[in-house]
């Protein structure tokens, strides 16, 4: 049913503006090439590898989360760390 | 620490034909699954054209993908998105750049046996078509759950589907049969009442399986992948009753199947009380 602009009609929220918004913001992402980043894994690889250096840490103990917003986006990365940290190995070993 | 799940499930939401409603049901049938209190993951088998994690409302938050996983990229852990409504619900969302080559059926298998020991529910959200990745999503299913609209074309390919089902999978290499059930979606009764749209009996007489559920076309579905909410966790509708019903029926319940219609009695109709 067609409504008149000017009379204020008690609609909740108005779903279609919310699947447009929701298509901008994630097809700007896309077009960008920022889709499913494939820097992702390797900066992941990147990051272990640095801490191995420090301390001993599992493969697993990497969690890495996305929100991608409309104009930035954020990335939080969280790394379990044993609680007693291994002694941290020769720097070559 | 890991709970042993003996009896997981692995349900394919396939149809053949697209755009029949398959990715809106395995969002609907697995975020119901997780209302009933079941540990659900939805998996997304359509390499290259994802649209799950919109329909699930997850897609600002994919980081690591169903692809990811299987070459070894990232961890199942890492990949599986928890939705932020229910938390027994995850996603594995599929890879929207890798070819569809990129599944392979070992990598397929090792998520699946992954997953069976944690979750009680896997739903694979077949893609369109025949091909590999519909192949692939059906291959290690216990269950299909065929999604087919009351139109020539739909009916056919899931004739063509069930086909499929009862020879191009583990289940059925085994010997063993497939259950198989059929999902009746955009079901407008109105039409069938006019005699312009087949009727539930006319589909079930061909496909000759057994019937899970009637979704009546509704409103409500468009709506709900508007907002990237899984239709049974809007607010309720005729299609989230029927889906609810549907996937009670799919946990074991025993539960008649009924006809809702969504259309609402128009104004005149209201005047007279009358309702359609």
């Amino acid at each position: 049913m067609k409504t008149f602009g000017l009379i204020p009609w008690p609609r909740k929220a108005n779903s279609a503006r919310a699947a447009k918004e929701r298509l901008q913001i994630l097809l700007a992402h896309e077009r960008s090439g920022g889709s499913s980043p494939d820097y992702l894994p390797a900066l992941q690889r990147d990051i272990l590898e640095v801490i191995r250096r420090h301390m001993e840490i599992d493969s697993d103990a990497v969690e890495i989360r996305m929100e991608k917003g409309e104009d930035v986006s954020s990335l939080e990365i969280n790394i379990e760390v044993p609680a007693k940290p291994a002694p941290k190995k020769t720097a070559k070993s | 620490m890991k709970e042993e799940r003996g009896n997981s499930k692995v349900i394919v939401i396939t149809s053949g034909k697209g755009g029949v409603g398959k990715t809106t049901s395995a969002g609907a049938i697995s975020a119901a699954l997780a209302k009933r209190g079941h540990k659900t993951v939805v998996i997304d088998f359509d390499v290259g054209l994802r649209n799950l994690d919109m329909i699930m409302g997850c897609e600002r938050r994919v980081v690591f993908d169903f692809i990811n996983v299987i070459q070894g990229d990232a961890k199942l852990k890492q990949a599986l998105i928890r939705d932020k409504r229910l938390d027994n619900l995850s996603i594995l969302p599929t890879s929207q750049t890798r070819d569809k080559d990129a599944l392979t059926q070992e990598g397929v298998k090792k998520v699946l046996d992954e997953l069976r020991e944690d979750f009680d529910y896997i739903i694979c959200d077949s893609p369109a078509g025949i091909e590999r990745g519909a192949h692939l999503a059906m291959y290690y299913a216990d269950e299909a759950v065929i999604v087919t609209n009351p139109e020539v074309s739909s009916v056919r390919d899931s004739d063509r589907v069930l086909g499929l089902l009862n020879s191009k999978t583990a289940k059925a290499e085994n010997g063993e049969g497939i259950k198989a059930q059929v999902l009746l979606t955009r079901y407008d009764a109105t039409r069938v009442e006019n005699g312009e749209m087949m009727t539930v009996e006319d589909v079930l007489d061909i496909l000759a399986v057994p019937l899970l559920g009637i979704v009546p076309e509704s409103q409500a579905v468009l709506r709900a992948s508007n907002l990237g909410v899984p239709v049974v966790l809007d607010e309720p509708s005729a299609a989230s009753r029927a889906y609810e019903s549907a996937v009670a029926r799919l946990d074991g319940e025993e539960l008649e199947i009924k006809i809702e219609s969504e259309r609402k009695p128009g104004f005149i109709g209201r005047l007279f009380g009358r309702a359609t």
